[in-house]
């Protein structure tokens, strides 16, 4: 009965908050008159989105695609980079500093040089969302290399096993939490990342979108983009989540599954 | 079986500086003697260990086992720590074949062996459980299953009850005995506890810290199979306070 009541609170609560929330906004929006281009109210919000729905499906496939292509490439390279640098010493001197040098780089501010070099496609976006993104894949991934307990090293070496097998079977599952640390971070980087290389140049995309109507004054479609946005990243959020649960069960204590 | 003949250790800290954790040591074990190790902290009871198991190389002296040099690893030991350490995402059972699977065999043709181990240790039933499911006590019954499966000649065990509560502790202690009668071996064990390093041995052997090397090694004279009535015999009280002596005058010269 109460755990029955806990759960519906979990639920009611923050729903209600929302819901809450969203009533007080569209009633100061008529009540106070704020002009719709400064603040549009929700229920304008939903109908401009509405009508915009099936020139959204493209712009936010585009989008889409622009981020998936720049987490895969920050996990293609970050996990590999993050290998070698805790396996050679020699190449943690050389490689350390570079990805510390590219992650203090303002992206906004590489993004123009990016689109000048890669032109205005798809590509670019996607290279400025790898560079917003791979850090915490490549920190994280290295972190929990470093993860795996002494003992358990020195058990594997007592076996004479390789360190190639020793990796496969102890180190890269030790980290596999840890990458996924990483890898959650990532992916809502990378929606930031596509975005913002649309913004710099580009005409397609949900950050395109949001450029060019609040550049007409269409605030409320600006905000049905944002809220598209925001559910993408949710969304993407959700399923490195479920991939994770899938991959490491044993992360999940019992009674929540 | 082992044969240490003046083996020091001498560790560098980052700073380059030498620190002596094991000073000349000379020791013999017998094939499937039951020899523990005890003494506080920082007398190399640990580093002995590893030596003897050829995860690290001695500074001076040579170490034997059944009369090959020891300067690597070598299969025919099973390692068992403080912490059972055992893989996560792994059942019970795929954590037991994990020593098989690291030295190269094939672990489909241990499975059967597993399982009796498994039966053996009390845990029988528990094959499909993870880690996680389990209690301390069994994730070091697990740990224990893991090293004996290849059925190594030699068991080195670094404070395997350290981490566990005092009763379990006790149990774990008869239990290992009880495993050793029906499958004899030679086992290095080291503690902290003067109570189990006697209950326990054939011979202990008494370590002073700072640099570590062995006071004294105490043959025990105490009827086997040994229960916890023991701790109540004139002869254990006698053990355990030539050992607390030797290690409390240490401290007194030292101090």
């Amino acid at each position: 009965m109460s755990t029955a009541r806990r759960r519906i609170n979990e639920v009611l609560v923050p729903v209600g908050a929302l819901v809450g929330a969203l009533v007080l906004w569209e009633a100061a929006t008529r009540v106070l008159r704020i002009p719709r281009f400064i603040m549009p109210a929700p229920s304008a919000i939903l109908g401009e989105g509405w009508e915009w729905r099936y020139r959204f499906i493209e712009h936010t496939w585009v989008t889409l695609y622009e981020t998936l292509g720049g987490f895969a490439l920050s996990m293609v390279v970050g996990v590999p980079l993050a290998v070698l640098i805790v396996y050679s010493p020699i190449l943690r001197g050389a490689l350390y500093p570079l990805i510390v040098l590219a992650q203090s780089v303002p992206k906004i501010a590489i993004a123009p040089v990016l689109l000048l070099v890669l032109g205005y496609g798809e590509l670019p976006k996607m290279v400025v969302a790898f560079l917003v993104a791979f850090f915490p894949v490549v920190i994280d991934t290295a972190t929990g290399l470093h993860a795996t307990p002494p003992e358990l090293l020195d058990l594997s070496r007592s076996y004479r096993a390789s360190a190639f097998k020793t990796f496969l079977k102890v180190r890269l599952p030790m980290a596999l939490p840890f990458i996924f640390a990483g890898a959650k971070v990532a992916i809502t980087l990378s929606v930031i990342g596509a975005v913002v290389g649309e913004f710099v140049g580009s005409d397609r995309g949900l950050g395109y979108v949001i450029l060019s109507s609040t550049s007409y004054w269409k605030t409320e479609l600006a905000f049905s983009a944002m809220i598209l946005l925001s559910l993408m990243a949710i969304v993407l959020f959700a399923a490195v989540s479920l991939v994770e649960r899938l991959t490491c069960p044993w992360l999940v204590p019992d009674r929540e599954t | 079986m082992i044969r240490l003949d003046g083996v020091a250790k001498t560790y560098r800290t980052r700073r380059g500086d030498p620190v002596e954790a094991l000073a000349e040591t000379s020791l013999t074990v017998g094939e499937n003697e039951f020899v523990t190790l005890v003494g506080p902290s920082g007398c190399g009871k640990s580093t002995l260990l590893k030596l003897v198991g050829g995860l690290v190389p001695a500074t001076r002296g040579t170490i034997r086992v059944r009369e090959q040099v020891v300067n690597a690893p070598f299969p025919d030991v099973g390692f068992v720590f403080q912490q059972p350490v055992l893989l996560p995402w792994r059942s019970v059972l795929d954590n037991v074949l994990f020593s098989v699977e690291m030295l190269g065999l094939d672990p489909r043709q241990y499975r059967k062996p597993a399982v009796d181990l498994l039966e053996l240790t009390g845990l029988a039933g528990f094959e499909t459980k993870y880690p996680h499911e389990l209690s301390g006590g069994m994730q070091q019954r697990v740990a224990i299953c893991r090293a004996l499966l290849p059925d190594p000649g030699l068991l080195l065990m670094d404070e395997p009850f350290g981490a566990l509560d005092a009763m379990t502790r006790e149990e774990m202690s008869l239990e290992l005995l009880r495993i050793w009668e029906e499958r004899r071996k030679t086992i290095l064990f080291v503690t902290h506890s003067i109570p189990e390093a006697i209950l326990l041995a054939d011979r202990v052997v008494v370590m002073t810290p700072r640099p570590g090397r062995i006071a004294r090694v105490i043959p025990v004279d105490l009827p086997r199979p040994r229960t916890m009535d023991l701790e109540f015999d004139a002869r254990f009280k006698a053990h355990s306070d030539e050992v607390r002596s030797l290690i409390f005058s240490g401290r007194k010269v030292r101090g």
